[in-house]
């Protein structure tokens, strides 16, 4: 074992880039929320990207190691301390057996990653070591970590200090915009609702977790008239149960919107307006409840730019960081 | 029936084969979704069946998405011509209705509920037109149910009553989702029944629980030590009311690792079932109970 967990923090859980592949049956992809940030964590400690690090969610976890390896933490913004000495994010630096790794208050944005130098080695479930609590599936035993776990490191690959150029990094923007793209059940509400929908200011709701993303803020949404269909339930907001997909925002009631992320359920009964580009996702995992959010309507090829601008920034870092 | 596609962002194309449930969408459904997993196209991901729809998510760096729209829709009329038939399997599911642990639920979330003064099963009982809790349940589990989806959580299945529709249960979900519902509770929304898998949040109308296991993460159920989750699209079930003494009984014999649920192969064919529903159900019967 290398990693003692001394305090878990809110919730703070193994995650690496998921499990697609079974969402037919109901277990979603999984993975880190903001899969950039988890990415540039691994690249700094000379993991593969697709290692297991740690996502710890409003509040950061106190470790001890048990012996000598790298961390790095990106996401958002918290002092980083280890044995009480401030460290920088967005960087690598090299602790000893017997440190210990701690953080202060969240100063910005919402998930911490951290990657350690090998990889976090619990076992594997389904090809993934993401924790999927609802499921049961991956982390320690299903679960988020826990005060007294103890947590396996796999063989470290090429360490260093490095540290990633701020320039390089996500531009920060207030108010969050998230593009999205109108589809699926869009045509179930008004012309003027679907204008208000981008048009409004929306914040995000304290109910914002892994599966999913709430927000208020707008005005309830207008539905087109219609005879309910045959077996869709009897609110307007009701289809046939039908499958979801990953960042597509549904509407229950026609109130408050509901982004599905990583941990989405598969499938249900509400009616879903569309969905947030796949480039977009990693932007939510950083949202704390009241964030300011606007939605912003693209079309399909703004969507494919911007997931090759996504890929074409990291392609930056990686490269920064094998020159330097 | 009108195929409708769109777009779910720029990983997933949905199909809807119609806007309201019949088997005939389901099988439309499900041949489509087998079409495009026999063509091999590169760039797909996923290929997730419902109940009258499906979903394929893609990635968009290997096909573009006005490609990959243009592949589904040529497979469409292919699968137009697929017979509405399958071999599948009838299985029984034991099921402890008006059991304490799904009550407690439901008195728990009564300011949720459309009739917070009656249960689930009293208000589902009153809307469908039924005298009693007793007939209802009869109603219930009367007649073999059809698996039309799996989903929402780890391995849940969705089922479809295999009557004429207007003898259908139809109830609505929950005015607010609860946040809890025990596990392997036997709910109902809409036109459908399901199985909770897993202990959590829900909105179906809660009648009832399972003692049989269907999602196992750890594997060790004798079975479902081939794969963790139980249901499959297409399978048939037929609910067998059980009291309390027989739910505690199967409770200990799954965690001994001795029960095997009944289970009998079956063929389904939509025709042969809209011609004649109680004989084709009674067929069923037979060969679950030859077993």
């Amino acid at each position: 074992m290398a990693i003692k967990v001394r305090k878990a923090g809110l919730s703070t859980t193994i995650q690496d880039m998921g499990r697609p592949g079974y969402f037919h049956l109901g277990i979603p992809e999984g993975g880190a929320m903001d899969r950039f940030s988890m990415r540039v964590a691994n690249m700094l400690v000379g993991n593969d990207e697709g290692a297991a690090g740690l996502e710890a969610v409003f509040m950061g976890p106190e470790l001890e190691f048990t012996k000598d390896t790298w961390v790095a933490a990106t996401g958002a913004t918290m002092p980083i301390l280890l044995d009480g000495e401030p460290r920088e994010g967005w960087s690598a630096f090299p602790v000893k057996a017997g440190q210990v790794l701690s953080f202060g208050f969240l100063k910005e944005g919402a998930r911490v990653y951290l990657a350690f130098a090998g990889g976090i080695d619990t076992p594997m479930q389904l090809g993934s070591r993401s924790t999927y609590p609802i499921g049961a599936l991956g982390g320690v035993n299903g679960r988020a970590i826990a005060v007294g776990d103890e947590l396996p490191l796999g063989t470290p690959g090429k360490t260093a200090a490095r540290s990633v150029d701020a320039a390089l990094l996500r531009p920060k923007q207030s108010p969050v915009a998230l593009r999205a793209l109108p589809g699926l059940y869009w045509h179930r509400i008004t012309e003027a609702s679907q204008e208000k929908f981008f048009a409004e200011d929306w914040t995000v709701a304290p109910e914002a977790d892994r599966m999913g993303y709430r927000f208020r803020g707008g005005a309830p949404m207008e539905f087109v008239p219609r005879e309910q269909p045959f077996g869709a339930g009897s609110d307007p907001s009701n289809i046939v149960d039908g499958c979801y997909s990953y960042g597509s925002i549904q509407v229950p009631g026609g109130t408050e919107p509901i982004v599905l992320h990583r941990d989405a359920v598969s499938g249900g009964g509400y009616f879903t307006i569309g969905a947030v580009i796949s480039a977009d996702m990693d932007l939510i995992g950083q949202l704390q409840p009241n964030t300011k959010v606007r939605f912003v309507k693209v079309d399909m090829e703004t969507a494919l730019a911007a997931r090759k601008d996504r890929r074409a920034r990291l392609q930056k870092i990686r490269e920064a960081l094998a020159a330097g | 029936m009108k195929t409708r596609y769109t777009f779910g962002g720029d990983e997933h194309i949905f199909v809807e084969m119609d806007d309201e449930m019949s088997l005939e969408a389901f099988f439309k459904a499900i041949a489509i979704a087998r079409a495009v997993e026999a063509a091999k196209i590169e760039g797909v991901t996923e290929i997730l069946p419902a109940n009258a729809s499906f979903e394929v998510r893609f990635n968009p760096d290997v096909i573009h998405p006005d490609v990959m729209m243009a592949r589904l829709k040529e497979l469409e009329g292919a699968a137009n011509n697929a017979e509405p038939r399958m071999k599948t399997r009838i299985i029984e599911v034991p099921v402890y209705y008006q059991d304490p642990w799904t009550h407690e639920t439901v008195m728990r979330f009564r300011e949720r509920h459309q009739d917070p003064n009656a249960t689930d099963l009293e208000y589902a009982a009153r809307i469908n037109g039924y005298d009693s809790v007793e007939a209802f349940i009869e109603a219930h589990h009367a007649n073999p149910w059809f698996v039309s989806m799996v989903g929402f959580v780890s391995g849940l299945p969705f089922l479809y009553q295999l009557v004429e529709r207007e003898k259908q249960i139809e109830v609505p979900k929950y005015l607010r989702p609860r946040t809890d519902t025990p596990k392997q509770t036997v709910g109902y929304g809409g036109c459908f029944s399901c199985i909770y898998s897993v202990r959590g949040a829900g909105g179906y109308q809660m009648f009832g629980i399972t003692p049989m296991t269907i999602y196992d993460p750890e594997q060790k159920v004798s079975y479902l030590k081939d794969f963790l989750v139980f249901f499959k699209p297409g399978d048939i079930v037929k609910w067998k009311p059980i009291d309390r003494a027989e739910y505690d009984s199967i409770l200990e014999q799954v965690a001994a690792g001795t029960y095997t649920p009944r289970m009998a192969e079956v063929e389904f064919d939509l025709d042969a079932f809209n011609a004649d529903m109680s004989g084709t159900n009674a067929k069923l019967m037979e060969a679950l109970n030859g077993n």
